[in-house]
């Protein structure tokens, strides 16, 4: 049995919720998949609409969620279910629980996974060395294993309507809700999601200011019906919400097309875009590590060539 | 209170990996220590300037080579430091199980390690670090105060930010935001070569069995075109959405 936990985020599934049963079907072979999830009714019967066995977590405790308690419910739901492995999504949350719930199960860990096989014992791939090698990694014994899956890498899974939805109580300890949690900031956004865009403008501090960024940044974005990225530098900065750092320790994603402006390439930059299948690049330092990677390059001032850009869009798009 | 900050040896970021047969290959490569650990023997060292009184252990598991880096962490302002020496390649999870018993030996109160490693592109430590405990964790960490035996947090989540308050002990992991880390001055890396070393084996910490094991390691190199556009701003642009309509194909 392959047991899928996930969560509702605003009260609906992401789509990252969904490459999991893609994964878990995978690893399953035709054994059965099941799936626990944190959120509303709603978002389990969705889930249901793939998944023969779902059981909705409810519990006081799972609001907030946090960590330990969500790893204690994971466990009790493997435990019922008699599932030995367990697939999350490598998100921060996923990131979080999974190595408390691979020590709790005494399973081995594939993280951050991007292809599983089940031929002759489970073989994952993964990226390391800041995305730079792609590793095969084997689970030794043929144990209990917990998987976290990197968003967006596999296809949303065909639907297989009529499941079941059970709800599932868990029992919590003193421990799982020991940590409190306080103010919350949610990023707002109206634009395309990031992990999901097809095409990414993002903007380093090469572009000057938060103006500069919003001014050369959005309506090219607009004009590419694209998802806007950050540097760590500018969110640092605070020109920009967390949530669009892309990057070592943001986000991780692989675009049709990546357009950096004024972003000169630190490595921890590239290990999260480096996948993109086509990299442009604009910025006035001709030696920027950027253009060490990318399909094509301007060596120009940004905010003179990234409207020209978005008017040579509307004009080919007008022709 | 006794601080724990653990640590790893990493190749430079900018340091250009091979791959041969047996995977990636290391030789020549220059080593630091990870960045993201860095982050936590700042907070501890800014922990001890703002009064608190603590004792700072740096803690490493690797091969001999990572005794630079601890050298660099006790530079930095560690007091002392304990390396498991090996070469057997353990995973997050076994390396885990490993410096839990560390930890418990020394009796900290507060284990500090790296957000995401910078050569297994693991986020795993920290939190099975922290479950091997059977302590709380907050993962990547941007800014953390001490208040009356617990700790204050604000980290990164997957659609923002949230602030936590955790009782001691307790494991945090650390990124880029927490601090600036300082650099270690030439009188503290002498006097960092007098601090204690000790070396701890994997047979006196109840061994290690790693439940993964890496078989084979590719560099990615997917093939760039590589190509600079010429000519003012407008020609460029115009040129470029051109080669990205009809040559890669992505508009």
């Amino acid at each position: 049995m392959i047991l899928i936990v996930t969560a509702a985020v605003n009260g609906s599934l992401p789509k990252s919720a969904l490459e999991l049963v893609t994964v878990a079907r995978e690893l399953a072979g035709g054994a059965p998949v099941a799936a626990a999830v944190v959120g509303p009714e709603a978002a389990a019967a969705q889930l249901a609409g793939y998944v023969p066995q779902v059981r909705s977590l409810q519990a006081p405790e799972l609001e907030p969620l946090r960590a330990e308690a969500l790893t204690t419910a994971a466990q009790q739901v493997a435990a019922e279910l008699g599932a030995n492995t367990v697939v999350m999504s490598a998100n921060r949350l996923g990131q979080s629980v999974a190595p408390r719930l691979a020590v709790r199960l005494g399973a081995a860990l594939l993280e951050d996974v991007i292809a599983v096989s089940t031929d002759g014992g489970l073989r994952a791939k993964r990226y390391s060395y800041l995305a730079r090698v792609t590793e095969t990694v084997e689970v030794a014994g043929g144990g209990a294993t917990v998987v976290t899956v990197k968003p967006n890498v596999f296809p949303l899974p065909e639907a297989q309507p009529g499941g079941s939805v059970a709800p599932f109580a868990p029992t919590f300890g003193a421990q799982d809700t020991r940590v409190t949690v306080g103010e919350r900031s949610a990023a707002a956004g109206g634009r395309v999601k990031l992990e999901e865009a097809k095409a990414v403008v993002a903007g380093g501090r090469g572009l000057g200011s938060a103006e500069a960024f919003d001014q050369l940044v959005e309506p090219l974005a607009d004009a590419l019906g694209a998802g806007i990225a950050a540097t760590r530098a500018v969110v640092d900065a605070g020109w920009r919400p967390y949530a669009e750092q892309v990057g070592q320790t943001g986000k991780s994603v692989a675009p049709d097309l990546y357009l950096a402006l004024g972003i000169s390439g630190a490595v921890q930059h590239l290990s999260g875009m480096n996948r993109s299948k086509v990299i442009v690049a604009v910025n006035k330092d001709a030696d920027a590590p950027i253009f060490k990677i990318v399909d094509y390059g301007i060596v120009g001032d940004v905010a003179q060539v990234a409207p020209a850009i978005a008017a040579a869009l509307e004009e080919s798009q007008g022709s | 209170m006794k601080i724990i900050t653990v640590l790893k040896q990493v190749p430079d970021a900018e340091a250009r990996i091979r791959a041969g047969s047996g995977g990636v290959e290391l030789d020549g490569v220059t080593f630091v220590i990870d960045g993201m650990d860095e982050y936590g023997v700042e907070e501890a060292i800014r922990l001890r300037e703002a009064g608190h009184d603590v004792e700072i252990v740096a803690l490493a598991l690797g091969p001999a080579r990572y005794e630079e880096a601890i050298r660099t962490a006790l530079a930095l302002g560690a007091d002392r430091a304990v390396h498991v020496e090996t070469d057997v390649e353990l995973d997050p999870i076994a390396q885990a199980r490993v410096l839990a018993e560390v930890v418990r030996q020394e009796g900290a109160d507060l284990v500090f390690v790296g957000g995401k490693q910078a050569d297994w592109d693991s986020a795993a430590l920290g939190p099975a670090l922290a479950e091997v405990l059977g302590w709380p964790h907050s993962d990547w960490t941007t800014e953390l105060k001490l208040a009356g035996g617990a700790l204050e947090v604000r980290h990164d989540t997957d659609d923002g930010q949230e602030s936590l308050t955790l009782p001691l002990p307790a494991v945090v992991t650390t990124q880029q935001g927490l601090n600036e880390p300082r650099y270690p001055t030439l009188p503290n890396i002498m006097k960092a070569k007098r601090k204690e070393l000790a070396k701890r084996s994997l047979d006196e910490l109840g061994g290690a069995q790693p439940l993964t094991r890496v078989v084979a390691q590719e560099i990615q190199t997917r093939e760039r075109r590589g190509r600079i556009i010429e000519g003012d701003a407008a020609s460029a642009a115009a040129e470029l959405v051109r080669l990205l309509r009809d040559e890669a194909k992505v508009l």
